[in-house]
């Protein structure tokens, strides 16, 4: 046992490797930042992109990798996934009542006052699960970075920004990345708020006593009198500590409503889901808001009932999904791109499509990069192949979204992976283990 | 310069859409009588009406061919249009509204097109003593959610009483879920609820009057924390939100009547109200309207004292009475349930409709909008084949502000170019589908077909 133990270290060791100076030279280097450059040098040290041009001379104590004939992209980012759910049965982190004994069921809500469905607080930096195997299969469809989010509660949680290589403490690039609201309370029909529009008013009131126990809180801190004590709410703490609010829209109806409601939460906000968005593109465009596009497109599941008939509207979705990122493009959304359960090599297919459906392949690639990187507020450190950001780049050897293309390597923060040879499709995954989330 | 003129004076003439005039038709009015005549129609309002119509050169002709014209019916009391209607773990669930949740894609609304309705109030379920926000809209079908609302109409809040408020939280409810469990349980519960939530409301006004004026003093505080439950409360106190009650029994009616005046506040419109007979002279004396079924009683309890000759004794009595659906599909023929009041209780043909267009305008506080053909109003008419209080009667046209939503014979006439984008639809997704993942045909001959 302890054999195989330390013969798994060795692979991950040689999988892994690092240099402090690699040069990949003579590469097709797909900036997206600035200029593609056709015969070009990407010179990286310490994990930062060091060098990128054209005639970079390359230092003496530089590891060469002849890249001619090879493609350079920045490392993908996916925008948004979810932590592992704990398997069920497994006490789950939900629940207003931190005082109450753990095993008696909650009580159901009496209002918004007793912050029902509320996780708020939890940071998915703390309960990454840094074997999570879905990180590695991932990584070897070229994705370096992840957005990873809580999953439970119509206050799920603040996400992280993770670069998918490395020691846990090391993986997290920036927390808290946004709350993440799913309209779905996890007590069924035993609490409020139970219905779409208790969840939309909970939702609009938790910021409003936000605002408010923060200007209560600077009150008293400041002394001024008659102002007495705050009492401490984690809930809210929760939702003042996320810079952004992400809310689930994915029909036009909803993609409406939530641009509408975004306005209200007076916190910046960005929409997931995103299938309509081909028949939304003006409401959004005017509420300026980023949305996350699911790669998942929607489509009929393979054990529905045949005999049931669908709606003129639902067929229409399906089949026009795909052509919501060309739409977005076109009206100056910006949006980026979500596996949303997508295995990772399905990505470049689904990808695909939206290109088949009239979105530019730069575009496609920048909804993969940089426009995510710039919906976090991360453009200054990665999201393009630039002097001084993050070293995380995906080399191929051909064009990415190709069916025939294979990754060659992966570079996170400058340590280099290559994907197994010749990956089988990847078995199901493991079931998940509880425990360390 | 000249062509930067010529450019705005387009623009300028571009929106407005030429006039439109209905001729060669049998005009109900409700208000100004019936004549054979026109409506003529300009900027989405009725510009003149009646047998002496002066028609535009450039307006467009709608031949109503001796057809029937009425206003758009009104239902003051529905639940299409929505993407969720009861927030039921509450009995007070005043923070929630209709408006945050239209869905102007639910079918419904286009059925009830169809029926010749062209105004809506969308109203919270009756789960709760008092409820959501409710929203009123108008049937303009392909709209989006910001494009039905009725604008500038009063903001409504929906009030319950009785069997279905007990109920949601009661021993039944328990027994699915031990958390389900909600006072109240007793009509005396239900009471209790409205006195403690308008004493919360005034104990907030009062912290916000305070406030205000502390401001004004110019004595620097902390805002109270807003609270959204109470704040449509406090606008019902202060008879800027009006009331619409669910009610049954003539007790419950007495109660939320004398509950209203204790706080100084009126219930506007009470719905359902079949017990209404038994107590019309106090709703007439408290100013509470009515909007009731037509023949409809005993599908529970609470439903057993009623009479279909409620509404004619009601209007008998000084009550402003209207007619709704509750219902979907009761709503896509509203002027048989007209008609029935003819039947039980001798009401005029023009008072029959006027329970379906004119009431149900006032009880909503938009009769200076819609209801009745008059100058100046929306012009949110129906064309009918036949009189529309006849079993026959189907509706031909609908237009809304002026509009053409609905066309029976376009409608029937889409249906197999709808069909075949069906067929082409439901083509293209199987062959996404066998490219995704070709059918594995051994196992589908082993799934049962």
């Amino acid at each position: 046992m302890r054999y195989l133990i330390g013969l798994l270290a060795l692979c991950c060791a040689v999988m892994a490797e690092t240099r402090t100076a690699v040069a990949l030279r003579d590469a097709r280097v797909v900036t997206v930042g600035g200029p593609t450059l056709e015969r070009g040098t990407v010179l990286l040290r310490d994990g930062i992109i060091e060098a990128v041009g054209e005639g970079v001379a390359i230092p003496p104590d530089a590891w060469v990798i002849e890249a001619r004939g090879l493609t350079v992209y920045p490392g993908l980012m996916d925008a948004l996934t979810l932590l592992e759910q704990p398997p069920s049965g497994a006490a789950r982190p939900v629940g207003p009542a931190p005082d109450a004994p753990s095993q008696s069921p909650p009580r159901p809500a009496r209002g918004p006052q007793d912050r029902p469905s509320a996780n708020s607080w939890l940071r998915a930096a703390d309960l990454l699960n840094a074997s999570d195997r879905r990180l590695a299969e991932a990584r070897n469809a070229g994705f370096t970075n992840a957005v990873i989010y809580p999953a439970a509660g119509i206050f799920a949680g603040q996400g992280a920004v993770l670069s998918l290589a490395g020691e846990k403490r090391r993986m997290i690039v920036a927390s808290p990345a946004g709350q993440f609201l799913t309209l779905i309370g996890d007590r069924g029909y035993t609490g409020f708020p139970v219905s779409l529009m208790g969840a939309l008013a909970y939702i609009k009131q938790v910021y409003i006593d936000a605002a408010h126990y923060q200007a209560h809180r600077l009150a008293y801190e400041r002394r001024r009198p008659g102002v007495s004590r705050p009492d401490y709410d984690r809930a809210l703490e929760g939702v003042l500590e996320s810079p952004r609010a992400l809310l689930p829209a994915r029909s036009k109806v909803e993609l409406e409503r939530m641009a509408r409601f975004a306005a209200d939460l007076k916190t910046p906000a960005v929409l997931y889901g995103g299938d309509a968005g081909y028949d939304a593109a003006d409401a959004l465009a005017k509420a300026r808001l980023p949305v996350l596009v699911s790669l998942k497109w929607p489509e009929r599941p393979r054990d529905a009932d045949p005999d049931y008939r669908e709606s003129l509207r639902l067929l229409e979705l399906r089949e026009r999904a795909p052509s919501t990122p060309a739409v977005l493009a076109k009206a100056g959304v910006p949006f980026a791109f979500y596996t949303d359960g997508t295995a990772p090599r399905d990505v470049a297919k689904a990808v695909k499509r939206a290109i088949d459906a009239g979105l530019p392949e730069t575009d496609a690639l920048r909804a993969l990069t940089l426009a995510p990187a710039r919906i976090y507020g991360l453009a200054d450190r990665m999201g393009s192949i630039e002097k001084g950001k993050l070293a995380n780049l995906v080399v191929t050897d051909g064009p990415l979204f190709a069916e025939t293309t294979k990754v060659k390597y992966i570079f996170v923060e400058g340590l280099k992976f290559e994907p197994p040879p010749d990956a089988p499709p990847s078995a199901p995954a493991a079931p998940p283990t509880g425990g360390d989330l | 310069m000249i062509r930067t003129a010529c450019l705005f004076l387009a623009v300028s003439l571009l929106p407005a859409a030429p006039p439109l005039v209905i001729r060669n038709a049998n005009l109900i009015t409700i208000t100004k009588g019936n004549f054979r005549g026109a409506v003529l129609i300009d900027g989405g309002k009725i510009a003149a009406f009646g047998d002496k119509v002066v028609v535009p050169p450039n307006a467009r002709v709608i031949d109503a061919g001796g057809q029937y014209v009425t206003p758009g019916i009104i239902d003051p009391h529905s639940h299409v249009g929505t993407d969720s209607v009861n927030e039921s773990a509450l009995a007070v669930a005043s923070m929630t509204g209709i408006g945050d949740v239209l869905n102007p894609e639910n079918i419904g609304i286009y059925r009830a097109l169809a029926g010749g309705v062209t105004t809506i109030a969308v109203l919270h379920g009756s789960a709760d003593p008092i409820g959501g926000k409710c929203e009123i809209i108008k049937t303009r079908w392909g709209k989006d959610a910001e494009g039905i609302r009725f604008e500038g109409a009063p903001p409504y809040i929906k009030f319950a009483l009785g069997e279905n408020v007990k109920r949601s939280g009661g021993v039944w409810a328990a027994l699915i879920a031990p958390g389900n469990l909600r006072y109240p349980a007793t009509r005396m519960g239900v009471e209790d609820v409205f006195r403690q939530a308008f004493t919360d409301a005034r104990a907030y006004q009062k912290a916000w009057r305070e406030y205000d004026e502390n401001r004004k003093r110019g004595v620097e505080a902390l805002p109270p924390r807003r609270d959204l439950t109470l704040e449509p409360l406090v606008e019902v106190l202060e008879r800027k939100r009006l009331v619409h009650t669910h009610a049954y029994r003539a007790d419950e009616i007495l109660m939320i009547m004398r509950v209203a005046e204790e706080f100084g506040f009126k219930i506007n419109v009470l719905v359902h109200v079949l017990e209404g007979y038994k107590v019309a002279r106090e709703i007439a004396a408290h100013g509470a309207s009515a909007s009731t079924f037509s023949d409809w009683w005993a599908y529970k309890m609470e439903a057993y004292d009623a009479i279909p000759y409620n509404a004619a004794i009601m209007a008998k009595k000084g009550v402003l009475v209207s007619l709704n659906s509750d219902n979907a599909e009761l709503m896509r023929r509203m002027n048989t349930e007209a008609a029935k009041v003819m039947k039980y209780g001798g009401v005029s043909e023009n008072d029959a409709l006027a329970m379906i267009t004119l009431n149900p305008a006032k009880q909503l506080g938009i009769e200076d909008r819609v209801g009745s053909i008059e100058t100046g109003k929306d012009a949110d008419l129906v064309i009918w084949d036949r009189h529309p209080l006849s079993n026959y009667a189907k509706v031909q046209k609908v237009l809304v502000d002026g509009e053409l939503y609905f066309d029976r014979d376009t409608d029937i006439g889409s249906r197999p170019a709808r069909n075949k984008q069906r067929q082409e639809l439901l083509e293209k997704a199987k062959a996404r589908q066998n490219k995704a993942a070709p059918e594995n045909k051994a196992s589908a001959a082993g799934r049962p077909q």
